[in-house]
Formats: structure tokens, C-alpha cells, sequence
């Protein structure tokens, strides 16, 4: 069940949200949309669930545009917006029970769907509870149930795990995975962690526009500047600190090297690398050759944070 | 034509969901409950008093007095139908669900129009007493039920409206009281009303085509004006609803 958006634009009034947005979601990917708040994660779910239309551009659902199909577009996708809005005054079977009429289920299936639902987001003991009665935890759990009593294709999740402690959050998260495996899924959030625990791909989205596309391993590779490698040793006492850089300097496709602090005999540095190249198998013969000792050395990777940082700060550095 | 009925009967399938989930709601909650009470005691008071102190069993007062209580009533508990989902999110919700704006609308309208059926079934009670303290004429208390359905429709549907244009039920309120009261008002204030237009004006009153129905004349131009009022407004609804489509 794939999703095709295309030039996307939205503006609410003078404001534009989003800005020409296009991509593709395949059958079956969990894509995860990062950006910082009022990036226009929010607005790109909305208008792919029908609650508003773009001000321009288009979105098809399995082939079924949002303009001209949108029931049969709702009938697909199961949605959980943000901030998890829910009926408080209702018990958590009645609303379960309300989503699955709304959604046109069978009516000899609905006990069956519902019974199901429970089972699978742990709901068993709050039952007949009201949801207003609820922790946090489960409410969101509640949220995923009504959006998926129907077993939709596709799901779509505004923030799924915000505002909830760590522990439910594994547990969302899990939950999430579980039963997107054979749906297509479109979740936003902020928190990285997330996108690399969920995500097949990351869409990361900035002030209205698409900054990079990609698996979180790609992204990674793509965004890091060069490799760093920090290392510590022991040089002998005849050594000058000032002769130890041109030696390491000297090696292939080092780019540059920082002073990161040391006493007497032992040195830190960090070496910088050109883009996809690794040196440490240099260093360690130069160390060899030249009788250092060398007591640490480590690779740093960019973190998919940095590359998000670096993304979605650019704009506000240049104001 | 197969499809035809099976969609309008999914059509009717939504509306009842949403009609039985407001009509629970109103249940679950004292409003429902406030509502009657209120009501049903409000009309005792004065009931009795004209009954047992002015020594007239006579069910005029009460469809005098009804229109007036529905002034303040209906607005009350029409404000929280839809703004309170715009309110808490829930809207989101509802409208990303496969089913028409029509069908919130209307499903939404007949739970609260049903409530005020309710209030108003029980006051047959107060038919009982005078029908047997004495002679009753029927024609006008039949025409007076229905005028009084039809004309609790069109208060539930502008209180709707105004439930629509905000999120706020306090406002929501407010702008249906003052819409009912203005439409309440139109045939009384025509004293004030040039002459050429006194006749529209009488016309467009509420009040005017609701005492027509009350004497038991059941003309086909009163149930037009009642029925095209409601569709319209209904309409706004629907219209006003789908403004965040703009």
C-alpha cells in the first residue's frame, strides 16, 4: 500500500507550512519524519489523512487520491494524531467499539477486532475503565487501538511516544514495530533514538522542506563530515611535542590533526580523515615505527543527532 | 441502485453511531439529566400555580411558556457538541474516519433534538392532570407538540451552528442564545419595523409560525418555513464544519 506525495504545499493564510514536498512511501516501510516542532510534520500527516487538503500538490494511497477518493483513502489508513486526542467520558470497550463502527467494520467482526485490539496493546485489565481514568501509557495505547481496529494498510502516528517515561516508550515502540510489519507506516517524531530503534527510512524535514532522505545508516554516512579518530600515547621523553604532528600529519588522507590536551610524555589528539576513509591501520604502524605506545585510540562516528542537528540548524545560523 | 442502498444505508449506519454515542454522552453526563429536571420544573412551577391559584386547567400557558424555556435550554445542550471536539482534538479523529460531515451533523442534531423530544414526552404529565380535571380540546395540544418538535429542531440546529464556529462552549452558547432569541423576537418587535416590511418580517418570526400550529391549524407554509429553516442552518453546519478544508 504504497503513498505517492507529490509538490506538496500548504499555507495557512499567509504562512506556508510546507513547501513543495514530495516523496514515496513503499508497501510495508516504516518511514520516520524528523524535524524540530513546526517543521511541518504535523501538517504533511494531516493532509495525507484527509483532515485538511494542501494548498497545493497531491497525495495517492494505494492509488486513491486524497481529493477525489478520500473516504476510500480514510478507509485505508489508521491514524493516531498528536497529542492523542480521546473521548475521556467514554470506558475503553465503548470507544473501541464507536472507532469500529465509524470505520465500517462488519458488525459480526467488530467483537472480534476489538477482542483483538486489547489483546495485542495490553488493554485487558482497563477495559471498562474510562479512558479519562487512564495513565498516559495506556491512553496511547488506546490511540494505537482505535487506529488500528479497522487492520488498516497504512498507519500514521503524529509523535506516538511523547510525553511518555522511557519505559513506556520502549513499549510503545515495540508495539509499533510488532504490528507495522506488515503495514506501511508514517511516524514523526524528534526523538532520534526513535527513528534508529523504528525506522527503515528517515525523512528529515525543515522548516517546510525535505533536507534529506535516506536509511538512518545512510544518512549517517552521507552527512558525517570527515572521519575523527581521538588517540592517546605515550611518545618517548626525546620527542618534542611540535615534531609528533608533522609525523602523524604525514599520513595518508589525514586532513588535520588538534592538540587534546596531555602531560610530560602523554599525548592526545584528534585526527581528522577525509570522507569514508580509514586510518587507524596507518596510525597503528606509524606508532610502531616511531616506538609510541599507544594507550587508546577511538573512532567517532557521526551520530544520525548530528546529522539532524547540522540539517535543521543551518537555517537559523545564517539568520 | 444496489450500491445506492448499500451506501445510504451506511450512511444511516453513521449517523446512528454518532446519534447513540451523543445520546450516552448525554446520559453518562448530568446534562442530560440537569436539562429535565430543570425543565419539567420550571413548567410545574407555573403549571401548577395557574392550575391551583387562577383555577384554569388549560395547557395554554405551557405552550406559551415552552418557547421561551427553549431559548435557553436548547443553546445549552447543543454548545458542547462540536466545540468541545474542536476543543479537545477529537475532531481530528472524527473527520479522518471514512464517513460524510453530513453524517456528524446529523447524528449529532437528532441526539440532541431526541433529548429535547424527551423533556418534552414528559411533560405529558401535566396533559394527564388537566385531562382529567376537565375537558380537553386536542386539536391544539397535538398542534402544539408538533409545533413545538418542529420549532425545538430549528433551535437545535442553529445551537449546533454555533457550536460549530468555535471552541469555546461558553461562546458556543452565547451566539446560539442570541441567534434563537433574535429569531424568537422578529414577530414582536414590528412595531419598530417599517410598514412594507412588517409582513416579511412577521413572516421570517419563529414565534408567529409556531402559534399558527399551536391553534391546531396545521398549515403546509408553517411546516416549509420550519423544515427550510432547519435544512438551511443544518447546511451552515455542515459548511462551517468543513471550513477547516479552506
Amino acid at each position: 500500500m504504497a503513498i505517492t506525495v507529490r509538490n506538496l504545499t500548504k499555507y495557512y493564510g499567509q504562512e506556508r507550512a510546507i513547501n513543495d514536498i514530495s516523496f514515496d512511501v513503499k508497501t510495508g516501510e516504516i518511514l520516520g519524519f524528523l524535524g524540530p516542532n513546526a517543521a511541518g510534520k504535523t501538517t504533511t500527516m494531516k493532509i495525507i489523512t484527509c483532515y485538511m487538503p494542501p494548498t497545493a500538490g497531491t497525495v495517492d494511497v494505494d492509488g486513491y487520491s486524497i481529493a477525489d477518493h478520500s473516504l476510500e483513502v480514510r478507509r485505508k489508513i489508521g491514524y493516531l494524531p498528536e497529542l492523542n486526542p480521546l473521548y475521556l467520558d467514554m470506558n475503553v470497550l465503548e470507544y473501541l467499539d464507536y472507532a469500529a463502527r465509524l470505520h465500517g467494520i462488519d458488525k459480526t467482526k467488530i467483537k472480534q477486532q476489538m477482542n483483538l485490539m486489547i489483546d495485542v496493546c495490553g488493554l485487558k485489565e482497563v477495559r471498562h475503565k474510562d479512558i479519562g481514568e487512564l495513565s498516559k501509557g495506556y491512553r496511547q495505547r488506546v490511540g494505537l487501538a482505535q487506529a488500528m481496529i479497522h487492520d488498516p494498510d497504512v498507519l500514521i502516528m503524529d509523535e506516538p511516544t511523547s510525553g511518555l517515561d522511557p519505559n513506556q516508550i520502549v513499549e510503545i515502540r515495540n508495539l509499533i514495530k510488532r504490528l507495522g510489519r506488515a503495514k506501511t507506516v508514517v511516524l514523526s517524531t524528534h526523538i532520534l533514538s526513535e527513528v534508529q530503534a523504528t525506522c527503515d527510512r528517515v525523512i528529515i524535514i525543515n522548516e517546510g522542506a525535505i533536507v534529506a532522505d535516506g536509511t538512518p545508516a545512510q544518512l549517517q554516512q552521507e552527512f558525517h563530515g570527515s572521519e575523527s579518530i581521538t588517540i592517546e600515547l605515550r611518545a618517548n621523553v626525546t620527542d618534542a611535542l611540535i615534531d609528533l604532528f608533522p609525523k602523524i600529519k604525514g599520513l595518508p588522507n589525514v586532513e588535520s590533526v588538534e592538540y587534546a590536551g596531555g602531560g610530560d610524555d602523554v599525548h592526545r589528539f584528534s585526527i581528522f580523515s577525509t570522507k569514508g576513509t580509514d586510518i587507524r591501520e596507518e596510525l597503528f604502524k606509524r606508532a610502531v615505527a616511531e616506538r609510541w605506545i599507544l594507550l587508546e585510540m577511538s573512532r567517532k562516528i557521526t551520530s544520525l543527532e548530528e546529522v539532524f542537528h547540522k540539517l535543521t540548524k543551518t537555517e537559523e545560523s545564517k539568520q | 441502485m444496489a450500491l445506492d442502498i448499500k451506501s445510504l444505508s451506511s450512511n444511516l449506519g453513521n449517523v446512528g453511531t454518532i446519534y447513540r454515542r451523543e445520546i450516552r454522552s448525554y446520559f453518562n453526563s448530568a446534562i442530560a439529566y440537569v436539562v429535565i429536571v430543570v425543565f419539567l420544573a420550571i413548567i410545574g412551577w407555573f403549571h401548577t400555580s395557574n392550575l391551583f391559584l387562577a383555577n384554569v386547567a388549560s395547557l395554554r400557558l405551557m405552550f406559551e411558556l415552552i418557547p421561551a424555556i427553549f431559548l435557553f435550554v436548547v443553546p445549552a445542550i447543543t454548545m458542547r457538541l462540536l466545540s468541545e471536539e474542536k476543543k479537545t482534538g477529537t475532531i481530528e479523529l472524527l473527520t479522518t474516519k471514512p464517513l460524510h460531515d453530513v453524517e456528524i451533523v446529523l447524528g449529532k442534531f437528532l441526539a440532541a433534538w431526541a433529548l429535547v423530544g424527551i423533556a418534552l414526552l414528559l411533560t405529558l404529565v401535566y396533559y394527564i392532570t388537566i385531562a382529567f380535571l376537565g375537558s380537553i380540546d386536542n386539536g391544539p395540544v397535538v398542534g402544539g407538540y408538533l409545533g413545538l418538535m418542529l420549532m425545538a429542531g430549528v433551535y437545535v440546529a442553529i445551537g449546533l451552528f454555533a457550536s460549530s464556529l468555535t471552541e469555546n462552549q461558553v461562546v458556543a452558547f452565547i451566539i446560539g442564545f442570541v441567534l434563537v432569541f433574535a429569531l424568537f423576537m422578529l414577530d414582536k418587535v414590528l412595531l419598530y419595523v417599517p410598514g412594507s416590511l412588517t409582513s416579511i418580517v412577521e413572516f421570517l418570526g419563529i414565534d408567529y409560525h409556531f402559534s399558527n400550529i399551536a391553534r391546531g391549524v396545521v398549515d403546509s407554509r408553517d411546516i416549509i418555513y420550519f423544515l427550510s429553516l432547519l435544512g438551511f442552518t443544518l447546511y451552515l453546519t455542515v459548511t462551517s464544519l468543513q471550513r477547516r478544508k479552506w
